[in-house]
């Protein structure tokens, strides 16, 4: 029998976890950079077509795979997968769906640390007075373990194990008494500072505090539709790829929660709730707060050169330098509220990572809850620590590209074909709408047998042979020479090798040497951790047989 | 700001905050229903039901 006995304590409750679980650092850091780089306000174009086309049809292929899996008492994909198709072989896939969330988990708890310490230093005047060099250096420093300046010995590690205590003891906490609370209050919350933050970037008016520009500079220059692009595969992929990574499907946390949802209750319509109110977080707070303050501050041409190296830079080397041009205290309080909302963002999503490998213990191994989430807070922090330790030798962004990229095209391509062509289409959609408050327009069936796994499909292939430059015209035309960025490239190391080839400073050579050994070992961790967690579904499968439960 | 990037700011921004807000008024404006109180309410569940635990 499993141990498992929990359900959500209420409708608005779920819906608010769900949406917590898809908003992340990327609403506010990734999307208006990507808009930014995509043709401005005519990337909005494929991204909501790409919303509609693919993103709602995976939120309701998750949630009714997952509310089917839970009528059998599964709340981890593995057996999810494996009640929807007759090969054996289905849970093993179902594997990503546990893997995923435990790989990303441990880098991502470490971004969410940073920002628990940067509330802190917000409060405690730690950006007062620095130029905006000083606050890049002190994230310079932070990442490479340097002095505190609270004086705290290897800070990121204590904040990264407080944070990893705190997810842990609200995970053990149960789904309504813990994620569910944490949800009720951190949403509203992260709403909150989001329109204050919005409001300022809507009112910067320049040659006040130091502005150089209004507000409509930074909104022009991220809202002008630059149509031209539209003709571009690559910027339809970039919104592709922002629709996926947004509603964090292709994870498994999805599944996991929806599982708990009773089997006559709703998930049409409390999918869409809960995708609209990401987009809602993303497009509307996200689009009004890193650019347009930027720019106000910093202009065009800096900004444009800041971008290239992605929001993360933005939100930590440049914003809390600007939040200080309005004074102390009003610098002090947006300091905390945006890294507050980041912080909020985090742990919403870093909940739901815990929740399948939890589900999977007490299902398979009946395991307490208490004892699954201290098991996974341990398994993240020997995880995690490489990530912590060895960041500037690039294990942070190998554990982000395999876990947080590629594995999450993969699973959802494969999710999206057992449903529609496995499962088959006609239970898969009797499956969404039963008991929908909803009507379901019936054009979803022919998009979620078809558009969607084609759409998976093409985004996956344009990651593993993403042509140079994302230049489809040279590439169609027979010159197909593949970018750095494809998976082909990255699996070969080419990008290091050349730098390495390249190089003449003793230095910079052995940097180089050293991060590509991490960047190998790194990926040896992480399919040993695949391998371990194939071997314990192997071993559940097998209980079960004895059991008599297959 | 210039008209095309007013009127692409405005029409996206409404929209999506219009369908946010129409979905979850739905949410909480939506009875919920009643728990299954009879034999047949819990037992139409298709194939494999032996095996919940």
């Amino acid at each position: 029998m499993s141990a498992n006995k929990e359900s959500w304590g209420s409708r608005v409750g779920l819906i608010l976890a769900m949406a917590g679980n898809a908003v992340g650092l990327g609403n506010f850091l990734r999307f208006p950079v990507q808009a930014v780089q995509n043709g401005g306000g005519a990337f909005i174009i494929p991204y909501l077509v790409c919303f509609l086309v693919m993103g709602i049809p995976l939120l309701w292929i998750e949630w009714s795979m997952g509310r089917f899996g839970g009528k059998f008492g599964h709340h981890s994909t593995p057996f999810i997968v494996d009640t929807m198709g007759k090969n054996r072989l289905w849970k093993y896939i179902g594997v990503f769906g546990i893997w995923t969330n435990i790989a990303v988990a441990a880098y991502y708890c470490y971004l969410e640390s940073w920002t628990l310490s940067y509330v802190f230093h917000s409060l405690g005047g730690t950006f007062s007075g620095m130029d905006q060099d000083g606050v890049a250096a002190f994230f310079i420093d932070y990442v490479s373990l340097g002095e505190s300046t609270f004086g705290i010995p290897y800070e990121p590690i204590v904040f990264f194990l407080i944070c990893l205590l705190l997810n842990t003891w609200i995970l053990s906490q149960g789904l309504a008494k813990g994620i569910e609370r944490v949800a009720k209050i951190g949403m509203p919350m992260l709403i909150l500072f989001g329109i204050f933050l919005a409001y300022k970037g809507f009112t910067i008016t320049a040659g006040e505090n130091g502005a150089i520009n209004d507000s409509t500079v930074g909104l022009n220059f991220l809202w002008t539709p630059q149509y031209d692009k539209l003709w571009s595969p690559s910027v339809w992929l970039a919104a592709a790829g922002q629709i996926f990574f947004t509603l964090s499907v292709g994870m498994g946390t999805v599944h996991c929660y929806a599982s708990y949802v009773r089997s006559k209750d709703d998930i049409a319509l409390n999918a869409m709730s809960a995708g609209w109110m990401n987009e809602f977080v993303e497009v509307v707070l996200g689009g009004a707060i890193l650019i347009p303050i930027s720019i106000g501050y910093l202009g065009i041409d800096r900004v444009t050169e800041l971008v290239q190296s992605g929001g993360l830079g933005l939100g930590f080397r440049t914003l809390p330098y600007l939040f200080y041009q309005w004074g102390d205290i009003l610098g002090a309080i947006s300091g905390v509220m945006w890294f507050g909302l980041l912080f909020f963002a985090g742990i919403t999503s870093s909940l739901a990572m815990g929740t399948p490998w939890i589900g999977f213990l007490q299902d398979e191994f009946n395991w307490k809850r208490k004892s699954a989430a201290w098991s996974f807070g341990l398994i993240v922090l020997i995880l995690g620590m490489p990530t912590v330790i060895f960041f500037n030798y690039g294990v942070f962004d190998e554990y982000d590209y395999w876990a947080g990229t590629v594995s999450l095209v993969v699973f959802a391509l494969l999710e999206s074909i057992l449903f529609a062509w496995v499962f088959g289409i006609n239970k898969g959609w009797r499956e969404i709408i039963s008991g929908s408050d909803i009507k379901v327009p019936n054009i979803y069936k022919f998009i979620i047998k078809f558009v969607t796994p084609l759409l998976l499909l093409w985004v996956f292939l344009g990651s593993l042979f993403t042509p140079k430059g994302g230049d489809w015209g040279a590439a169609l035309s027979g010159n197909w020479e593949l970018d750095n960025s494809s998976i082909i490239k990255k699996i070969t190391n080419s990008e290091l090798k050349a730098k390495l080839a390249a190089a003449t400073d003793p230095a910079v050579i052995e940097q180089l040497q050293d991060t590509l050994f991490f960047v190998n070992a790194s990926r040896i961790l992480l399919v040993t951790v695949w391998l371990s967690l194939a071997l314990l579904v192997y071993i559940a499968y097998k209980k079960r047989v004895r059991e008599g439960r297959i | 700001m210039n008209t095309s990037a007013l009127v692409v700011m405005l029409l996206t921004l409404g929209t999506v905050t219009g369908l946010m807000l129409y979905f979850f008024w739905r949410v909480i404006n939506t009875p919920p229903k009643p728990e299954p109180d009879s034999y047949l309410d819990n037992d139409d569940e298709p194939g494999r039901q032996e095996t919940i635990v």
